[in-house]
């Protein structure tokens, strides 16, 4: 018999006890897993920008018009190696629950300048040949069972009208953080029946995507671009297409602070409740301690005694907690209008933080009563019954 | 030749300003392989004389020394590993932990030493033997009589063949047949063992068991 198996006996001293932290601790780390896969998610765009692209928007907001006309001036600045363009287009495909991005873009030079899309080149062909075309995402077309021909009827909103799409590419994210939930089609095509219904609103963009050739020149680029179109009836506003991302995340927030400030404020939760239950034991046990210290058990062997543990609940709770993780982020995920978090995977750093903060816990829990057991001593400590 | 001898003990307790002295002056001497018992009144100071002896307690004044080691002049975790070769403690109340078998528990002591799992199991099957238990090794505590715990505590506490034995009221908590045969296994210990004993005990039957008495009085030998 070794300290290990003491600690296996004491921990099943009070069956339902360890169980209910173990299971309190499964239910919070679990609750924390999901959490901060909620805000992995949320930021998972952010994760994917680029940082040699740059995002060129109305100085005021992203909502109102650039002219087409302002690709063939920025192209020319140095250091710009392309620009494409992009044009919200939203709809409501099937019903208004079906949520992904639907953007116009330039079939041209837009996959030039977003290499992480991968496309066959076939199909990239047949997309730029085809002005009604378009290319989605493999997630969309698993989604919607859509293949290679099919048309996608979308029933505008912003551009009202029923328009038809024939589907010519399916893309394939090059790495898990980028979106495959994206469905692209020509500018072209949107601009030629913007011409015929609302000639006002005809030859503008949305924003520009600008590929850069040094990320060292991002701000010497941003502002060049901005100070040459300072006074124009559309000014600029240019930023790291990091930034542009971040300036979406923005608007929720309070939302995703308030899902940090909850995710560590559980942590606290799960303190309390191991630290309760390991101090409620340390108490049971001064006098048995105090024995065992008679019989030449050391400080050290206290202290093992009391953190092994602590931690061994800790980390049993964590561990459940931890793969517990997975089907509750799955059934959050479904349990979620179709498209809302295009990327939705419980990331490793989810999981170093869960099982940090279980192993945290779990030392932390036993701090008190080990600081209470070795400061009473012996001679008191035989005399208190536990 | 004196294996423990104790020189101008005095202990106190403070409450607040106030001293509370509990030992004045004790100065004694133990012969190797005797049997001490120590009586006297509740309060008399007894139960913190043999706590000091066995290490547990540091006197106020004075000096303890058990086979040639000042123990007053020992740290805490000198102490402890002091003890875990020297003292064999018997409690009132045998002290033994419910999560253990007998045989675990008499084991315990045995995990601060370096014996490998046979050499352990050997002795802790000995000593379980000395105390007429071997048959009652894989039982809890709860599943023994008060007799039988005191005598696992009894091998608990000679496993180590420590240098002194120290008893506190062993037989306190025992009916009149269990306290006997705990006296005749202490004496049958110091006899064919020769183990050095000191035994705390209002028990008259105890001290007929010892061949030194010694009494304290409001914390005085008298």
């Amino acid at each position: 018999m070794r300290i290990l198996k003491l600690i296996l006996k004491n921990l099943l001293r009070h069956k339902l006890r360890t169980l209910l932290t173990i299971l309190g601790i499964t239910i919070a780390v679990a609750a924390f897993g999901l959490l901060r896969t909620v805000v992995t998610a949320w930021y998972a765009g952010v994760e994917a920008s680029s940082v040699n692209r740059l995002i060129t928007r109305h100085s005021v907001s992203f909502i109102f018009p650039l002219p087409l006309a302002y690709r063939d001036r920025i192209i020319k600045l140095d250091g710009v190696e392309r620009v494409t363009f992009a044009n919200w287009f939203s709809g409501v495909y099937k019903d208004k629950k079906q949520f992904f991005a639907r953007m116009a873009v330039d079939a041209e030079t837009f996959f030039d300048v977003y290499p992480d899309l991968l496309v066959p080149k076939d199909q990239l062909e047949a997309f730029k040949r085809d002005r009604s075309g378009c290319i989605i995402g493999n997630q969309i077309a698993e989604r919607y069972n859509l293949k290679i021909g099919d048309v996608m009827p979308i029933e505008g909103d912003i551009y009202p009208g029923r328009w038809e799409f024939t589907v010519r590419g399916i893309y394939t994210p090059r790495d898990k953080i980028t979106d495959p939930s994206n469905m692209l089609f020509q500018w072209q095509y949107l601009d030629e029946r913007v011409r015929e219904e609302w000639p006002g609103r005809a030859g503008v963009i949305g924003w520009y995507i600008i590929q850069i050739n040094d990320p060292e020149k991002t701000a010497i680029i941003s502002t060049q671009i901005d100070q040459y179109f300072k006074n124009s009836p559309a000014e600029t506003k240019t930023e790291t297409e990091r930034a542009f991302t971040l300036s979406f995340m923005a608007m929720f927030s309070a939302v995703i602070t308030s899902m940090n400030v909850i995710s560590f404020v559980i942590i606290g939760i799960i303190l309390l409740v191991l630290g309760n239950t390991m101090i409620m034991a340390a108490r049971e046990r001064i006098h048995e301690y105090a024995v065992l210290r008679t019989l030449g058990f050391s400080t050290s062997h206290l202290i093992t005694l009391i953190a092994g543990e602590s931690l061994t609940i800790a980390i049993l709770g964590g561990v459940i907690g931890i793969a517990l993780t997975f089907p509750m982020a799955q059934g959050f995920e479904a349990a979620m209008p179709k498209g809302w978090f295009p990327i939705f995977n419980v990331e490793n750093i989810t999981l170093i933080l869960a099982s940090s903060a279980a192993i945290l816990v779990g030392v932390l829990a036993s701090v008190f009563p080990i600081q209470r057991t070795l400061n009473t001593k012996i001679v008191d400590g035989l005399r208190q019954i536990g | 030749m004196a294996i423990v001898s104790v020189k101008n003990i005095s202990k106190s307790y403070w409450r607040d300003s106030l001293e509370i002295p509990v030992l004045r002056n004790i100065s004694f001497e133990v012969p190797e392989g005797e049997f001490l018992g120590l009586m006297g009144p509740s309060g008399s100071g007894k139960t913190t004389l043999l706590n000091l002896i066995a290490g547990i307690d540091q006197p106020t004044r004075g000096t303890i020394t058990v086979a040639n080691t000042d123990v007053t002049r020992l740290n805490e975790s000198q102490l402890a590993k002091w003890r875990a070769q020297n003292i064999g403690f018997v409690f009132q109340f045998y002290n033994l932990l419910p999560v253990l078998t007998a045989f675990e528990n008499v084991e315990l002591p045995l995990l601060l030493s370096k014996l490998s799992k046979k050499e352990r199991r050997e002795h802790v099957e000995f000593s379980l033997k000395v105390v007429g238990l071997e048959d009652r090794m894989r039982h809890y505590p709860k599943q023994l009589s008060g007799g039988q715990e005191q005598r696992v505590a009894i091998a608990r506490a000679i496993v180590t063949d420590p240098t002194i034995l120290i008893a506190d009221e062993p037989t306190g908590d025992l009916d009149k047949t269990s306290a006997l045969e705990i006296l005749d296994l202490l004496e049958q210990l110091n006899k064919e063992f020769k183990k050095t004993i000191i035994i705390v005990t209002h028990d008259p039957r105890a001290a007929e068991k010892a061949h030194i008495i010694k009494q304290l009085d409001k914390g005085e030998l008298t």
